[in-house]
């Protein structure tokens, strides 16, 4: 379960996120939604590490969560980034190994058998050694998921995961994420698209856009 | 014909010591260009104030006068307890001014990589080292290749500096015989000699270039 509690974060003396509060269960789904500019990115930041509260305090099954350091722990947020940010000199097979060997010191095989099984869960099986410019929009955020999930987070968020997709992928996207769920796994998706976020989610948080 | 054949063993000889002081400028200005670079787009203020007015000093004044300090003018200010040998000098001044270009040129290619890149590999938990080593460097390496290729081409010519500390390179080895036998042919033979290293250098360049055409 993650909590998150009274949430605050500042840039310079601008309150972006004035104390959020949520929490979900394991293998659930959490849609974050809000208009642009309402600090959704920022959030999903704050959880993943890539920014620093200004307040307030992030529970991982009931325990303190520094996500800015997060050295000698298991993996716990994975992110599927907006622009997937994939790397573009690696194979997609090598963007998915990469950080199992590096990291969690798997050998070469396991991380290979691991990241084969993964391309083949997300049907990206046959473009294994294609890089990333190779690969379409849809096909680059299956690679994207299946990077972040070769590293076995406890959760894994997306930023607006239906932005970079035209309509007909909206549902491709649906299913994988749904898919994820049966399998155990607990996620986070921020969405400005409300009908997205109502066919997916067991729970919605609103984010507004603060005022001064 | 005879002439050259007499001469030339004098040439390769300059030659030999011109590519000596290419190869270890090389071997030692581009890592430490990386770095340098690196500490360039440091958010430490001080290293990079520090490594700016490196850069600075390196690239305002010609190479031939560093050169000249290294060799005369830090015996002097040591007085006399550190000295270097002529091939030393010239290969220390060589390391730091090219350094300093390497550097500006990696500082730029640096720059250039989207700052998600670095998210993303942090989001996977890579070390600051990993994600330079695994992620960044070899981007950054595609990026600059075409200008470092610029710096590699002058190198070979800027090599030929170090005649000033008494050096004999390539093109000390074709004035001494030009100047000994009054004929030009020693400087026509020198001039296709760096032709032929810059060729070389233009075909290794070219040929990397190619290798990192796998991806975009
Ligand atoms: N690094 C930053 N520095 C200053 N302001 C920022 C920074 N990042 C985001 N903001 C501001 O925070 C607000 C929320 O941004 P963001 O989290 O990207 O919104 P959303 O993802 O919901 O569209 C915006 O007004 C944006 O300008
Ligand atoms: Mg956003």
């Amino acid at each position: 379960m993650l909590e998150l509690k009274n949430l605050t974060k500042k840039f310079d003396k601008r309150i972006i996120l004035d104390g959020v509060n949520f929490s979900i269960d394991d293998g659930k789904i959490l849609c974050i939604v809000g208009q642009s500019g309402a600090g959704k990115t920022t959030l999903l930041r704050c959880i993943s590490g890539l920014e620093r509260a200004d307040a307030g305090e992030i529970l991982v099954d009931g325990k303190k969560f520094d996500p800015v350091n997060t050295k000698n722990q298991d993996s716990v947020i994975g992110i599927v980034f907006q622009e997937f940010q994939l790397f573009p000199h690696l194979s997609a097979l090598e963007n998915i190994m990469l950080a199992p060997e590096l990291v969690l010191k798997e050998t070469k095989v396991q991380a290979k058998e691991q990241a084969q099984d993964l391309l083949e869960k997300l049907s990206l099986k046959d473009k294994a050694d294609l890089y990333p410019y190779q690969l379409s929009g849809g096909q680059k955020q299956r690679l994207a998921i299946a990077r972040a999930l070769a590293m076995k987070p406890k959760i894994l968020c997306y930023d607006e995961p239906t932005s970079a997709l035209d309509p007909a992928l909206r549902d491709a996207v649906k299913k994988i994420i749904v898919a994820l769920k049966k399998d155990g796994i607990t996620q986070i998706v921020v969405t400005h698209d409300m009908e997205f976020a109502k066919q997916i989610a067991d729970k919605i948080l609103k984010v507004e856009v603060l005022k001064k | 014909m005879n002439y050259i054949l007499e001469i030339l063993p004098s040439l390769l000889n300059g030659a030999k010591l011109t590519l000596e002081i290419f190869f270890w400028t090389l071997i030692g200005s581009l890592p430490l260009g990386l770095l340098v670079g690196l500490g360039l787009t440091s958010s430490f203020m001080p290293l990079r104030a520090l490594l700016r007015f490196y850069v600075w000093l390196m690239r305002g004044t010609p190479l031939l006068l560093q050169l000249i300090f290294v060799f005369y003018g830090l015996p002097l200010i040591a007085n006399g307890v550190f000295t270097l040998e002529r091939y030393d000098a010239a290969l220390f001044a060589f390391i730091l001014n090219y350094t300093a270009y390497f550097a500006e040129i990696f500082r730029g290619g640096l720059q250039s990589i989207d700052q998600g890149q670095y998210e993303s590999a942090k989001v996977l938990r890579l070390s600051y080292w990993q994600t330079i080593r695994k992620i960044i460097t070899p981007q950054v390496i595609k990026i600059v290749l075409p200008s470092i290729g610029n710096e590699v081409i002058n190198l070979v010519k800027d090599s030929s500096l170090v005649y000033v500390i008494g050096l004999g390179d390539l093109l000390r080895a074709g004035n001494i015989a030009t100047s000994r036998d009054v004929t030009l042919t020693p400087l026509i033979l020198v001039g296709i000699i760096y032709l032929i290293l810059t060729a070389f250098c233009t075909y290794i360049l070219q040929k990397l270039e190619r290798h990192y055409s796998y991806w975009r």
